[in-house]
């Protein structure tokens, strides 16, 4: 449903993700785990048609997002990290201008919206402004967005940020039902269990380049890590450790 | 882990240092050229504001000296025309300092860092009250440099002058500082910060409207020719009106005339001074006493009223039809539009400036008993077609120019869906286009009935504002998207960027352009008229009336090309 063809991401004379070749079946969950600036956000921007790649081809459900960036974003819900949504909007307006942006309006989009909503318990606050929402609450609706056009692929960056427990573990689980549904997602994130517990495989990004993809477990054989836990395998992957004296800096 | 704070080494931050992440975020701006940003950018703004300040020098220069040659009072009207202009900087300055004080002592987004410092009070009340003297008073300081400059050369001030036009500005400006930090404090301490921006927002744009309105209708012009008053009582009421002997812009005025004059009166002086001071302490004390309780009353939750439900339903009859996309794009504009108080009160400014307009053009000497000639009056309305160009252009500027900007930290939903970005420019420019067409063609019809109009400057006058006001939309449209400020959250300080300027450049060049292309058919109509010629036009009337409306479609279109062009490769 992804395909990534040696995407190159430059920002001038810096590479900020070089070379990436990536596919990501139909039915999978796809987790991409990396140090901070190694190239998640952008690499899943690209594929959600925000940024374009300096070189390579980028696929979602056969369709490139280049030349044909209408058909291949009708397919994809984006969620991203920073929840902005229009203030002065009502949650339910919000999600009914979202579905509008993907075409769909009428009884149907309604009827999902009021779903959704109860879903991830914004019902109460539905005909509220958005600027009165919570962190978590402005994430939910945006999670909720990218779902409301039932999408084919899910691009969702550190979808666990702000959310409470109960929310978490609502998305998880949603995640998982939705891909065994046939749906695809893409996840970043830096919470190791989720990419442990949740994820069918993992991508490491290490400065813009993907250095390992494979299941956890082949992973771990990879590294000549069994038994390691996910902290360490992660750094060992890429090449980072911690090198400092605590004790002088915190006293 | 052992505490190490300012406190307990008895250090504070200095005052440089409490203000470096502003100031140096200021220089790293104006040292950064945007991506894409052509390079003659800085040396195009520079050029610009000094064409702006010398002609606001020229235009001072020859009022002060008019006014100076007025035999016997001269000096006084000269003196009175400074008090005025002071008048109206601090109330304008007292309106600024209200809404900035709320930005800068309860939501900007230092606030977390510095109130959970162990920071002096005093040093952060100096701090916030100097960012927001700074913010609210560099423009009206910007405006008094030509005309105190004026008066520096009319009364040939010397070398120290610019010392004493800031010892006379400085507490000037100083004061109205902390009156309106502190009337801020006081209403955040009784409403919601959030619920206090809305009313302030409100309060503000009405007392600029009803300034703007009572300065005009002063008719200040008539100071200039007292021979128009019935008798000496009547005029000397007027030089009295509206200044009062206890307010901070006499004591400036008087100071800076006393200097020029050289008169020894250090009374103003004494006064701008301490009661600068004194302002100062009390604002502090106050500050102390009601700062913490009304900081912790801005955090509270944001207003979640929905205004203007009963419209929504009337707005989404209207559009029924429509495909949804568009429908609910050209819902959302209007939604965000009349929601936010910021943004709908600006349209009681510009009531106020339509008003000033018509009374401006009845206040005309046209028709007071004597026989007008019909080429002055039909010269009148042709040019009246510019001033009214030039005030579509303005209007344009604040409500459609920042159209596309404003969807800046929402462009990820835009940019992630399917939405065809030509789509996104045809809503925009409906639900901006529209209202401006239907104020365009009522300010002409009626400016030119005022003006007594021929039919044929009528229809002129009509055909040509529908062309520009249509090209004028998709100019500032287009140009708004190619210098887009998406990281501003005020809508009404993204014209003032160089895109803005760009705009408002080109918007007169088209406007120039289009009169001037017409000037030739409205002469060759008139000498027809005046040699009693059956009226009619010749092919290189209708040619010129063509190139105009050709000129005015490609104003229109390129730009929306260009910008439709640029949101398809848009990265944020």
């Amino acid at each position: 449903m992804i395909r990534l063809r040696d995407v190159t991401k430059r920002y001038g004379k810096f590479e900020a993700v070089r070379g990436i070749d990536l596919d990501i079946g139909r039915g999978e969950l796809f987790g991409l785990l990396g140090p901070n600036g190694a190239g998640k956000t952008t690499t899943m921007r690209m594929i959600a048609g925000i940024l374009a790649p300096s070189s390579g081809t980028i696929e979602v459900g056969g369709e490139d997002i280049i030349r044909h960036p209408m058909r291949a974003k009708a397919r994809l819900g984006f969620i991203p990290d920073r929840p902005y949504v229009y203030d002065k909007l009502t949650g339910a307006e919000f999600l009914r201008f979202t579905a509008a942006l993907y075409g769909q309006d009428g009884a149907v989009v309604e009827e999902r919206m009021d779903e959704l909503l109860e879903l991830f318990e914004l019902t109460p606050w539905k005909h509220e402004l958005t600027e009165s929402y919570s962190h978590g609450m402005r994430q939910k609706l945006i999670i909720a967005c990218a779902l409301v056009h039932k999408p084919e692929v899910i691009v969702v960056d550190e979808p666990m940020i702000g959310l409470d427990p109960k929310s978490a573990k609502l998305l998880k689980t949603l995640f998982r039902r939705y891909t065994e549904l046939g749906g695809t997602v893409l996840m970043s994130t830096h919470t190791l269990e989720i990419i442990e517990g949740l994820c069918d495989r993992v991508g490491i990004i290490s400065k813009g380049e993907l250095v390992a993809c494979g299941t956890v477990d082949e992973l771990r054989r990879s590294a000549s890590a069994d038994g390691a836990g996910m902290e360490e395998l992660f750094l060992r992957l890429t090449g980072e450790h911690i090198e400092h004296d605590l004790d002088a800096l915190l006293t | 882990m052992t505490p190490s704070s300012p406190d307990a080494a008895g250090r504070q931050p200095d005052f440089a240092t409490l203000t470096s992440p502003k100031w140096r975020s200021a220089l790293a701006r104006a040292r950064h050229r945007p991506e894409g940003a052509p390079r003659g950018r800085g040396i195009l703004l520079t050029v610009a504001g000094l064409l702006f300040l010398a002609a606001a020098f020229g235009i001072s220069y020859r009022t002060v000296t008019y006014f100076k040659e007025v035999e016997e009072i001269g000096q006084l009207l000269a003196g009175k025309l400074l008090g005025m202009a002071f008048l109206a900087f601090l109330s304008i300055l007292l309106l600024s300092n209200l809404v900035s004080a709320l930005s800068t002592f309860f939501l900007a987004r230092d606030l977390d860092m510095l109130v959970a410092a162990p920071l002096d009070w005093g040093r952060f009340y100096l701090a916030k009250l100097g960012e927001t003297v700074i913010h609210s008073s560099w423009m009206v300081a910007l405006l008094a440099l030509p005309l105190l400059a004026a008066y520096a050369v009319a009364w040939d001030g010397g070398w120290l002058f610019p010392f004493v036009a800031l010892g006379a500005l400085i507490p000037l400006l100083i004061i109205p500082g902390v009156i309106g930090s502190a009337v801020t404090l006081i209403l955040v301490n009784v409403f919601p910060a959030r619920r206090t921006r809305d009313l302030l927002g409100l309060v503000t744009i009405l007392a600029a409207g009803a300034l703007v309105v009572m300065l005009r209708m002063l008719r200040p012009e008539q100071l200039a020719r007292p021979e128009g008053f019935q008798n000496l009582v009547d005029f000397l009421a007027v030089l009295r009106t509206p200044s009062h002997p206890l307010l901070p812009s006499e004591w400036a005025s008087g100071m800076l005339m006393n200097w020029l004059t050289r008169v020894a009166d250090p009374l103003p002086i004494a006064l701008l001074w301490t009661t600068a001071g004194a302002a100062v302490v009390m604002g502090a004390a106050l500050h102390r006493r009601l700062y913490v309780s009304g900081f912790a009353r801005a955090q509270e939750g944001a207003d979640s009223f929905v205004r203007g439900t009963r419209w929504d339903g009337v707005a989404r009859r209207l559009l029924v039809g429509m495909p949804p996309m568009r429908r609910e794009f050209i819902l959302k504009d209007l939604r965000t539009f009349f929601r936010d108080s910021t943004q709908w009160s600006q349209l009681i400014l510009l009531g106020v400036l339509v008003m000033v307009y018509l009374f401006n053009i009845q206040a005309l000497p046209l028709f007071t008993g004597e026989k007008v000639p019909v080429l002055l009056v039909t010269l009148i309305a042709f040019l009246n077609q510019g001033l009214a160009g030039f005030v579509i252009a303005a209007i344009a500027a604040r409500f459609i120019f920042p159209a596309v900007s404003l969807e800046g930290r929402q462009m990820w939903l835009l940019r992630s869906s399917p939405l065809d970005p030509i789509a996104m420019l045809r809503s925009k420019y409906l639900v901006g286009v529209l209202p401006l067409l239907l104020l365009a063609v009522g300010l002409t019809y009626s400016t030119n009935k005022l003006l007594r109009a021929s039919d044929f400057m009528v229809l002129v006058s009509l055909l040509t504002v529908v062309c520009y006001t249509l090209a004028i939309g998709g100019l500032a449209l287009g140009i708004g998207t190619l210098f887009p400020q998406y990281d501003s959250e005020n809508a009404a300080q993204i014209p003032t960027s160089f895109g803005g300027l760009v705009f408002m450049l080109l918007a007169v060049a088209l406007l120039g352009a289009v009169i001037s292309l017409e000037a030739l058919p409205v002469v060759e109509h008139l000498r027809a008229a005046q040699a009693g010629a059956p009226a009619g036009m010749d092919a290189t009337g209708w040619l010129a009336f063509g190139a105009a409306a050709a000129l005015c479609v490609l104003a229109g279109w390129l730009p929306l090309r260009l910008a439709a062009r640029r949101l398809r490769h848009l990265e944020v």
